[in-house]
């Protein structure tokens, strides 16, 4: 038998032997929360609030970028720089903007402004909110200690529930969980 | 007209979802929430809702795009 094929067969075993923690049809999932601007704040959120209605234990993991979210105050922005898919209806058409514009004091603020006003026209709820959803849904959220380190913040500084913890805590969760997202 | 209503017309994805996982857990067992909505995706959406978590949706229809769905609470 080949290594890999015999590490394969050692955790069916382990698999077989062990009684299961939940019903059998109960997933789990975690999302690796790795950006903060306003856009890429959305996507873990979402789908976090959505699984833990459909009945699915969530785990978010917040690092780099991401940790900022958990921040008591949120401001979030936005930037067209560098995000040429970026195209905003105006005017009855869609309009992007050029990167030497988005280095122009003020541009990204009102972006991100026009993007929020949008956001509440559709009906798309606010991030403050689905952090709120998401908090009542008894998401699990991690808060990456060497992040906290590295841009100086203290529990504090962060939202009541985020427990700290480390790349070895988000994977021994990572191990329990039938979908893992980075994002 | 249910007993048990979500008006949840105007809310974008997730929220027509969410709104209504909340409401189901004041609507007792075997009894129906309706749910009155604009987003296009919650068609599909509170199928897989129901599929997911065990509930039956008895009926969805579209009206003057505003849908409707009656979700009868069968899940534990």
């Amino acid at each position: 038998m080949s290594t890999e094929a015999q590490i394969v067969s050692n955790e069916i075993q382990d698999t077989a032997g062990e009684a299961p923690a939940a019903a059998p049809e109960t997933k789990s999932m975690t999302i690796i929360v790795t950006k903060g601007s306003l856009d890429w704040a959305y996507p873990p959120f979402i789908l976090a609030t959505t699984a833990a209605a459909m009945g699915v234990p969530v785990t978010m993991f917040f690092t780099f970028y991401g940790l900022p979210l958990l921040l008591k105050e949120l401001d979030l922005k936005l930037t067209a720089a560098g995000n040429p898919a970026m195209k905003m209806p105006m005017m009855g058409m869609h309009m992007g903007l050029p990167n030497i514009l988005t280095a122009i004091p003020g541009v990204d603020a009102a972006c991100s402004k026009m993007m929020k006003n949008l956001m509440a026209k559709k009906g798309v709820a606010s991030l403050e909110d689905l952090r709120e959803l998401a908090i009542d849904a008894e998401v699990r959220m991690i808060a990456c200690q060497m992040t906290m380190d590295l841009f100086e913040y203290t529990l504090d500084d962060m939202i009541e529930g985020p427990e700290l913890g480390g790349a070895a805590t988000y994977i021994e969760c990572a191990t329990q969980s039938d979908i893992n997202l980075f994002i | 007209m249910s007993e048990h209503l979500l008006d949840a017309k105007g809310l974008n994805c997730p929220l027509p979802i969410l709104k209504a996982r909340k409401a189901l857990k004041d609507v007792p067992s075997g009894e129906v929430l309706e749910i009155l909505a604009t987003d296009p995706g919650s068609v599909a959406d509170f199928q897989a809702f129901c599929r997911q978590t065990g509930n039956e949706l008895v009926e969805h229809s579209e009206n003057d795009s505003v849908y409707r769905f009656l979700i009868k609470h069968t899940a534990a």
